[in-house]
């Protein structure tokens, strides 16, 4: 279960990054992504997958969460 | 454009791997890769930050080195303990160059070395005391001290001294800002782990020091320069293009900068990165307590100083955006006349780096400038968002080596041959006697500065003078000539 820290680039896309190893990737999808809650799976552009409950209302970036592998 | 072809630098790299036993040559062929800056993501084709082999030479630090060296050190009003015997920081007191201004050893310490010299009495029985004693000592001789941080080196973890207890128990007598920092040496496979814990130190102890405290005036237009640790001046370079577009550059991190400077850097509006392999980890940390964006930049050469004045402009309002084309414009006649004076004897001059940090990408714009082209390039201790960001910058075809050995290197360059080599002083001396041209890039040789516009005219000016220097035609001895 990471910390991963969420951040919006330049561009406004999200980004995906884990201090201890080193990663930066763009998320791809949201499962839930609306005005009320925002998480559920999250996809990364290189195709891993990750998890976190739901939160709502949504937080604000940039934040530090705690995400879940996809696959575990 | 590169000299090599794809095929052929692949075919370099696999006849290099031929002199590894099996094991090392899986290993360090994932280090090694042709470039092809179309690829998004460094992770498909080199690996960094990984463990050096035994029995190679590599060019690595300690992450005392990262801490001490690098990020605290420049502090310039606080004291650095180097804590542990007297080796450690004996050896690199002084050698990074960072220029500062002050009385030393009255309001500032930077080129002292202090360290409680650890003896065999203290690794039995625990140098707390000894620690303790010390800080004492530093705040009787030195009243103007601002602050103190204790530089662990390796023995202080392997025995388990408790420094934060220390610290913390001093800092309330002295009501100064007495910083324990976990930087021992065997922590990580680098410096880079260095620069980690030694950003986490500043976020624990510093960063948060004036939360409640109005005093201090915010403007606009205030920026903290992040990651410039003013190597032979080069953060003064800097700060003067950011002043004259109307900027307020309270913060200088950590060249020439304050305890103070640092403590405020939490009210500023944006935070501009030069290194950020060493202070990225600080400036996102600010980014989300206090919600100060933070933007990289690079002011090595013309091109990237104005891509890079804009660029921060634009984060600004009009006036800001109109003073930085001024800027640009005011320097252009100058920097005009040094790439018409130096880009004639430098064009199409090839050169390999081999560096740390920031250069192996940020300096290949400014041999671009000068119409040099960079043909090779490799950090010592990259992660994988440094070649991200590398992987765009230099051509197709070229060379990326990470953690190069002392082997490889020499190999690369006996085939391909370039005019100029910058690394460190440990590969200074080889190639200088394989009869190529050197510039030891870590502390710019005992020159610079070489950021800023003032910067490139001096970094034109030693380029010109090592790959022109006449004394490698004489490399031969005379009796050796072949008769003419
Ligand atoms: S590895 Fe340890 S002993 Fe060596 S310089 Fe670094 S802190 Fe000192």
């Amino acid at each position: 279960m990471p910390n991963v820290m969420i951040r919006k680039n330049d561009a406004g896309d999200l980004l995906f990054y884990v201090a201890k190893k080193d990663m930066e990737e763009t998320i791809a999808s949201v499962e839930t992504d609306t005005s009320e809650t925002w998480g559920g799976e999250v996809v990364l552009t290189d195709g891993s997958r990750w998890y976190i409950d739901p939160i709502s209302p949504p937080p604000s970036f940039p934040t530090t969460l705690r995400f879940k592998r996809g696959d575990e | 454009m590169a000299t090599l072809t794809r095929d052929e630098a692949q075919a370099l790299i696999q006849e290099v791997l031929e002199a590894y036993p099996e094991k090392a040559k899986k290993d360090r062929a994932k280090h090694l890769a042709v470039n092809d800056p179309s690829v998004e993501q460094s992770k498909k084709c080199i690996i960094s930050n990984r463990k050096s082999q035994p029995g190679v030479m590599t060019i690595r630090g300690c992450a005392y080195a990262g801490s001490k060296g690098v990020v605290w050190g420049p502090i310039k009003d606080m004291v650095h303990i180097s804590h542990g015997p007297v080796g450690c920081g004996a050896y690199s007191r002084a050698g990074r160059r960072n220029y500062y201004v002050g009385h030393t050893g009255v309001n500032v310490f930077g080129t002292m070395n202090f360290t409680s010299d650890f003896q065999e009495k203290d690794i039995v029985f625990g140098g707390d005391k000894k620690l303790e004693k010390l800080i004492d000592e530093i705040n009787a001789l030195f009243p103007l001290v601002k602050g103190i941080s204790v530089q662990s080196e390796c023995p202080i973890g392997l025995i388990g001294d408790d420094i934060e207890a220390v610290s913390k128990k001093k800092g309330k007598e002295l009501d100064k800002p007495i910083v324990p920092v976990r930087c021992e040496g065997f922590r990580g496979v680098s410096q880079s782990l260095g620069h980690h814990i030694a950003n986490d130190a500043v976020r624990d102890w510093v960063i948060g020091n004036r939360d409640g405290d109005t005093s201090f005036e915010a403007g606009p237009y205030d920026v903290a320069v992040i990651g410039d640790y003013n190597i032979g001046g080069d953060a003064w370079a800097s700060r003067i293009l950011l002043e004259e577009m109307g900027l307020r550059v309270v913060a200088q991190w950590s060249g020439d900068g304050t305890l103070s400077e640092m403590e405020l850097t939490p009210k500023v509006k944006l935070n501009l990165i030069h290194c950020y392999r060493s202070m990225n980890y600080i400036s996102r940390f600010m980014e989300e307590k206090y919600g100060i964006p933070w933007m990289e930049y690079n002011f090595f050469g013309p091109t990237k100083i104005a891509e890079s004045l804009r660029k921060i402009a634009a984060f600004f309002d009009e006036t800001i955006q109109a003073n930085a084309e001024k800027v640009i414009e005011k320097y252009k006649a100058e920097y005009d006349a040094i790439i018409a004076k130096y880009r004639p004897r430098l064009e199409g001059k090839k050169v390999m780096l081999y560096v740390g940090g920031l250069r192996p990408r940020h300096v290949v714009g400014a041999y671009e400038d000068l119409g040099m082209e960079v043909v090779g390039t490799g950090y010592e201790f990259a992660h994988n968002d440094d070649y991200d960001r590398t992987m765009k910058e230099m051509g197709e075809a070229t060379l990326l080596y990470d953690d190069v050995t002392g082997y490889e290197f020499e190999e690369f360059v006996k085939k391909v041959k370039p005019d100029l080599i910058g690394s460190g002083i440990k590969e200074k001396y080889i190639f200088q006697k394989m009869g190529v041209p050197f510039r030891q890039m870590h502390s710019w040789d005992y020159s610079g500065p070489y950021h800023g516009y003032d910067g490139f005219a001096i970094f034109a000016r030693d380029m010109d003078m090592t790959v022109n220097n006449p004394c490698w035609n004489s490399m031969q001895a005379p009796w050796l000539k072949s008769a003419a």
